[in-house]
């Protein structure tokens, strides 16, 4: 793709250029750093994507304090009516529904992939695997960047929203907010490989239309978006917590939260270490079959 | 002798049936994507059905209304919002057409340019979600104690009708703005899918500013939660008495002139894709 802002057209040329020449112990270390630098730039150029985007930042802003409202008067309700609604009360399902919707913006469920749906479409991929770098990781690097742009015009603001409209009940300590910043990185990367692995089944079918629209049912829901995770009926539970989707929303909302803290904070955070790994790999076998796939006409 | 003018082929309607039926062709012939399709809409009205469900399954009570209740408020408003999605849904990828320049090719023919729009792209597997709908409208229907006789099915039919062309108004508005929002185009998410979760959820628990937004400004309690306490005999929360539901008509005709006025003023500001 020939656009000017591609940012895979240019980070091929650094690393052309920062590929060492000799080889032994130095030519690795050099060829580690130019591969950090590769991915730190590719970070950089998603955030600067995104930040051209300002009015739909304010859309996406705006439309999450609608359905955040609506969300939040209703599980307010439901926390009154209720003797015990899974342990919330008004103040922490206020911070559930507001940290959920503010963290909407960096962990899409649906989102920038339409590209990649494309390339594996139409053949463009093709290009992709030629590139001496790897492409999950630069789709990788370029999502957490463009994640890394909605905090301030969107996460933040939800949240102030919801604290000023709702009161919130958030922790005072600096830890949940700490750990809590390392559960939304996993999270953003586990929904990033979740929706790579769903992008590549776009070498198998023709349209991949319906397979995304069931992805985004049933990860939306199963990750906690309408009802926290926490008020599933047992079975249905188990059933959420056999899929990497909790850890994309509930758990880092449990986190920042506070309701989770201490050493089961630290399991929560590593169960989604271990999402990571799974999706990662999942998303790895698929490039490689999808290769083997690929079928490239015309010259 | 005067010539006969030569016949012409078909009536107005004969483009855009023309059109459907090549679109509904078109999609049949895909059979896998086809079926995915089907099966993920039926999954995203399970979906839908089951957040209602979890909630009603701790909370008992919400906003007056009990699940039998809560069934007829999802039914009514999925309903609606379904088969207007099946006409109007595909407006919303407007911003695509305008930003690809593809509108241009729209206002060439000698159609009205939003009858084109609306028949461009009627999809089959939007009939999924709305067959969800309907079958928990007929599950709340027989489960709640309905007074049957000509006024009850006089406000079903009425509703239905009603919230169809609310909705789809909705979309049309959204639409309107669209012209002027491309890369904003998420805003009008808001008052579309919005506008629709907020239909199905009881308005008794909503606090006094989204009653007034969500009962009047864009009407939608009137194709949902106002019907449903008239058919259930309940008393309805201050600002929104029962009787309001025999109103959903006028509340359609408002979201209406709202929806052509925004419509107009939006193409007139189109200024074109250039090329």
């Amino acid at each position: 793709m020939g656009l000017p802002h591609d940012p895979r057209a240019r980070y091929a040329r650094i690393f052309v250029r920062g590929i060492p020449e000799g080889d032994g112990q130095r030519a690795v270390g050099k060829r580690f750093r130019s591969a950090v630098t590769v991915y730190a730039y590719l970070v950089g150029a998603g955030f600067r994507r995104q930040s051209h985007y300002k009015l739909a930042m304010f859309a996406g802003l705006f439309t999450n304090c609608v359905f955040g409202f609506v969300r939040a008067s209703v599980l307010v309700a439901a926390v009154h009516a209720a003797s015990d609604f899974g342990g919330y009360d008004q103040g922490t399902i206020g911070a559930y529904v507001w940290l959920s919707q503010g963290l909407l913006g960096a962990v899409q469920f649906t989102g920038p992939l339409g590209e990649l749906d494309d390339r594996v479409k139409n053949g463009d991929i093709a290009i992709d695997f030629l590139r001496p770098v790897d492409i999950q990781f630069c789709y990788l690097a370029e999502d957490l960047g463009r994640a890394a742009c909605t905090f301030l015009p969107r996460g933040v603001p939800s949240v102030l929203v919801g604290a000023l409209t709702f009161g919130l009940a958030m922790p005072a300590t600096p830890g949940p907010y700490l750990l809590g910043m390392m559960s939304v990185l996993l999270a953003v990367a586990i929904s990033f490989l979740c929706r790579f692995a769903v992008a590549l089944v776009g070498f198998w079918v023709v349209e991949t239309r319906g397979i995304r629209q069931l992805y985004y049912a049933s990860a939306t829901f199963l990750a906690g978006l309408f009802v926290p995770v926490h008020m599933f009926p047992s079975w249905l539970r188990a059933i959420a917590e056999a899929t990497p989707f909790p850890s994309v929303l509930q758990s880092p909302v449990d986190v920042l939260s506070g309701r989770i803290t201490g050493a089961e904070a630290f399991s929560i955070v590593g169960v989604q270490v271990f999402w990571v790994l799974v999706t990662g790999v999942a998303g790895r076998v698929l490039l490689i079959a999808g290769r083997r796939r690929l079928e490239v006409q015309g010259g | 002798m005067v010539e006969a003018a030569p016949p012409r082929a078909g009536s107005w309607s004969t483009p855009y049936l023309t059109v459907l039926r090549s679109r509904i062709r078109a999609q049949r012939s895909y059979r896998l994507s086809f079926a995915s399709e089907v099966f993920s809409a039926l999954v995203m009205g399970l979906v839908e059905f089951a957040e209602v469900w979890v909630i009603f399954h701790t909370a008992r009570v919400l906003g007056g209304l009990d699940l039998d209740a809560a069934l007829l408020l999802f039914g009514l408003s999925h309903t609606s919002f379904a088969l207007s999605q099946v006409l109007f849904g595909h407006l919303d990828t407007l911003p695509t057409l305008i930003r690809m320049g593809r509108l241009d090719a729209y206002h060439l023919r000698p159609q009205p340019l939003l009858l084109q729009l609306i028949t461009s792209d009627i999809t089959l597997r939007r009939f999924a979600r709305a067959a969800v709908a309907i079958g928990v409208l007929g599950i709340a229907l027989a489960r709640n104690d309905l007074d049957w006789g000509p006024s009850t099915t006089a406000l079903l039919v009425m509703t239905v009708l009603g919230g169809v062309a609310m909705f789809g108004g909705v979309f049309v508005c959204a639409a309107g703005l669209q012209f002027y929002l491309i890369d904003g185009a998420e805003f009008t998410n808001s008052f579309t899918y919005g506008g629709s979760f907020a239909a199905t959820q009881p308005a008794s628990v909503f606090p006094t500013p989204m009653k007034l937004l969500f009962g009047f400004a864009i009407p939608v309690s009137f194709t949902a939660y106002l019907p449903t306490i008239a058919l259930l005999r309940l008393p309805g929360p201050p600002l929104l008495p029962t009787w309001l539901a025999w109103l959903t008509p006028v509340a359609a005709l408002w979201v209406w002139l709202l929806a052509l006025g925004l419509w107009r003023l939006g193409t007139r500001h189109y200024q074109g894709g250039g090329g």
